[in-house]
């Protein structure tokens, strides 16, 4: 990470864990808006032009694709930020 | 159907409901409540998985069973909203609450708010909306049990009604939140399997695959076009839009669909579920597989609905009604099926549009086919034929002609979907009473065993209120249910998510916002839902043409607005409330000086 890390006071600590946390959820999140309020809705008119095994594309995101998405995205938050916590060593396991 | 038949399905109904409601109050039994902290939170200690399958019933009520796939089969796309509004909710929970609630550790959301608030007001602003969300969200259950009973046990709604209260009553006020939550484990197994069978049955039968979610873009058997070609295909020759295609603006879209993600999150009966697992840790898990049991219904639904469109299309268009199938007439009986002969052919014509003014008003007299005749004034469409969106998943596997096991089976998963969702709805509503309004506010002199029965006590009143409005039901299921996601949207979603994430934000903020976001989510949804105003509930009266379905979106903004606003100008934020905040931030309880540096 940055390299005066090894001296830096417990609050900045804190703060350090907490940046990355949120950084992490906040790139998950672009993730979720964008497969289903991105590909759902706004352009689903365009995608719908692709068809997917028999199902027009912007559709098949609007009712299947999203939620897929939506059970992978929860499982790689809880993989990474159990990385991040160990490394501050504030996990719980 | 013949007599003996419709006999048949009858009995097995009565074993299938009669089995599963023996096996509810067994776990009952088995796991009654004997602290509080095991009547709120089931003592802490419930796995994961576990827990996941007890949110996901608890979850998934009579209107993801019953209601979704109906509202998908005669909406299309525009259905979208449920399929994405009701599942995506559970990617904010575990990434932005569930984890820092658990942590926070305490009863009930209500604890939580008034805690991070300091403040009793909080506290009881918090209970008030809690309760006007969960009854709003109980009326739609009870509609769905009532529907279940009279079909298929031919039982008077009424006594439907009473019985469900029954059982609800006997396992959840003896069992608390670890009676409810075994329970659930149980009811997901009936539910999901309810589903399931009848869905692959019926992919099987129109494309030969037996997956329903492939299934709906197989090809039809003996063609080569897939499901969704040939159903958009038939309702664009019907006059109807394409399945595929949706009538909603993309502005009213994109707001029901944030609404129904937000108040997912914001719903204090799924939040409290996340108190009972061990750990942090667990929780986020916990909200992972809650999904994945919710998205194997959730992704089926659409298959469902497609299926069920298309089946239903051709057996009753063109088709004489003299030879309609059972099903047309069992439904038309109780009145969730109306035909009117308009052009006297004794052929039913099923097209766009409504085939007569108003909601079905049966005359009582038989017609010259033996349909019920209809008093309504008829419409100029050649449609001849309203149905209930509700009666579609029931209907299903007898209008697919599958085997009366099957019919019976769903009507168990129908009320197991019912009463799951009830019950954990009931526990919530009684812990903010015993717990928030008498030990934390007006009593808290009060002992753990007076806290523990006024606990049952206001479960058993809840029961009662939930049983007038069972028999006394507005609306559809899912519309009902629909309006209390834009109210926890609205009110309790933004106060936790501020109290996480903004340690600046503070009492007064807070409060504001939630009286601010709900009074205005309230009186929009009355304005245009309740009769007694007589406004038009059309896209070219609502606010931005936003319906009252999506304006928890709206009302999310204005509480976030109004909270940001009125704390730039108060008091800050206690020291002690900052530290609090920060200890719910880390997943351990270590000191945070032992917090390590986090190089690599």
């Amino acid at each position: 990470m940055d390299h005066k890390s090894d001296k830096s006071e417990p609050a900045d600590n804190l703060k350090l864990y907490w940046r990355e946390n949120i950084k992490l959820v906040c790139g998950l999140l672009v993730i979720w808006f964008a497969v289903s309020f991105g590909a759902g809705i706004l352009f689903v008119d365009i995608l719908n032009k692709v068809q997917l095994g028999g199902v027009p594309l912007g559709f098949w995101f609007a009712q299947q694709g999203s939620i897929l998405v939506f059970v992978v995205l929860i499982f790689v938050y809880v993989g990474r930020v159990h990385v991040i916590e160990k490394r501050f060593g504030v996990n719980d396991e | 159907m013949t007599n003996s038949a419709a006999m048949d399905t009858q009995t097995l109904t009565y074993i299938f409901v009669g089995f599963s409601f023996a096996l509810y109050i067994g776990i009952a039994i088995w796991s009654r409540a004997r602290s509080t902290a095991e009547f709120y939170v089931a003592g802490g200690d419930v796995h994961p998985i576990a827990n996941g399958m007890a949110t996901a019933a608890d979850w998934m009520s009579a209107a993801s069973f019953i209601s979704m796939a109906g509202i998908i089969a005669f909406s299309g796309y525009d259905a979208s909203v449920y399929l994405m509004g009701w599942t995506g909710g559970y990617v904010l929970l575990a990434l932005l609450l569930a984890p820092y609630l658990r942590k926070f550790g305490q009863f009930t959301v209500p604890d939580f708010i008034g805690e991070r608030y300091y403040s009793k007001t909080a506290r009881v602003v918090a209970v008030i909306c809690l309760i006007i969300i969960s009854f709003t969200y109980i009326a739609g259950q009870m509609r769905g049990v009532g529907v279940v009973f009279s079909r298929f046990l031919e039982l008077p709604i009424e006594w439907g009604v009473i019985v469900g209260m029954g059982i609800v009553f006997f396992y959840a006020v003896l069992g608390g939140m670890k009676g409810i939550t075994y329970t659930q484990v149980a009811q997901y197994c009936v539910l999901i399997f309810a589903y399931l069978v009848p869905a692959v049955f019926i992919s099987i039968l129109m494309t030969g695959n037996p997956v329903p979610q492939l299934g709906l873009g197989s090809d039809v058997v003996g063609g080569d076009v897939s499901v969704l070609a040939r159903l958009d295909g038939a309702l664009v020759d019907l006059g109807f839009t394409a399945f595929t295609e949706g009538s909603k603006s993309k502005l009213d879209m994109f707001a029901i669909t944030l609404a129904l993600m937000v108040g997912t999150a914001g719903l204090p009966h799924v939040i409290v579920r996340f108190f009972t697992v061990p750990k942090v840790s667990d929780a986020r898990r916990s909200a992972g597989y809650a999904l994945v049991f919710i998205a194997l219904l959730y992704t089926t639904a659409p298959a469902v609905g497609a299926f069920a469109r298309l089946n239903f299309i051709h057996s009753v268009d063109e088709q004489p009604y003299a030879e309609a199938p059972g099903w047309v007439k069992t439904w038309e009986g109780i009145g969730l099926i109306a035909w009117m002969d308009k052009n006297d052919d004794g052929v039913i014509q099923y097209g766009a549009g409504a085939p007569f003014e108003g909601r079905a008003d049966y005359t009582g007299e038989a017609g010259t086919h033996g349909e019920r005749l209809l008093a309504n004034k008829p419409t100029g469409a050649v449609n001849e034929i309203v149905v209930d969106r509700d009666i579609m998943v029931l209907a299903n596997p007898e209008i697919a002609g599958l085997p009366p096991w099957v019919v019976a089976l769903v009507a168990a998963g129908g009320v197991a979907a019912a009463l799951s969702t009830a019950a954990g709805l009931l526990l919530v509503i009684s812990a903010s009473i015993s717990h928030d309004l008498l030990k934390k506010t007006f009593r808290p002199q009060i002992s753990e065993r007076v806290e523990l029965l006024a606990a049952r006590g206001s479960a058993a009143a809840a029961i009662v209120v939930a049983g007038y409005l069972g028999i006394n039901p507005p609306g559809f299921v899912a519309q009902v249910v629909a309006l209390a996601f834009g109210l926890a949207a609205c009110s309790l979603f933004p106060a936790i998510f501020m109290g996480i994430f903004f340690k600046a934000m503070n009492r007064e903020g807070a409060v504001a916002g939630m009286v601010a976001g709900i009074i205005f989510t309230l009186s929009y949804i009355v304005y245009f839902k309740a009769p007694w105003f007589g406004a038009a509930n059309d896209a070219d009266h609502w606010l931005f043409g936003i319906s009252p379905e999506g304006i928890g979106a709206v009302g999310m903004a204005v509480n976030f607005a109004v909270a940001a606003g009125v704390a730039q100008f108060t008091a800050k934020t206690p020291p002690g409330v900052r530290d609090m905040v920060d200890a719910i931030r880390i997943p351990t309880s270590v000191a945070v000086s032992e917090i390590k540096s986090g190089a690599h």
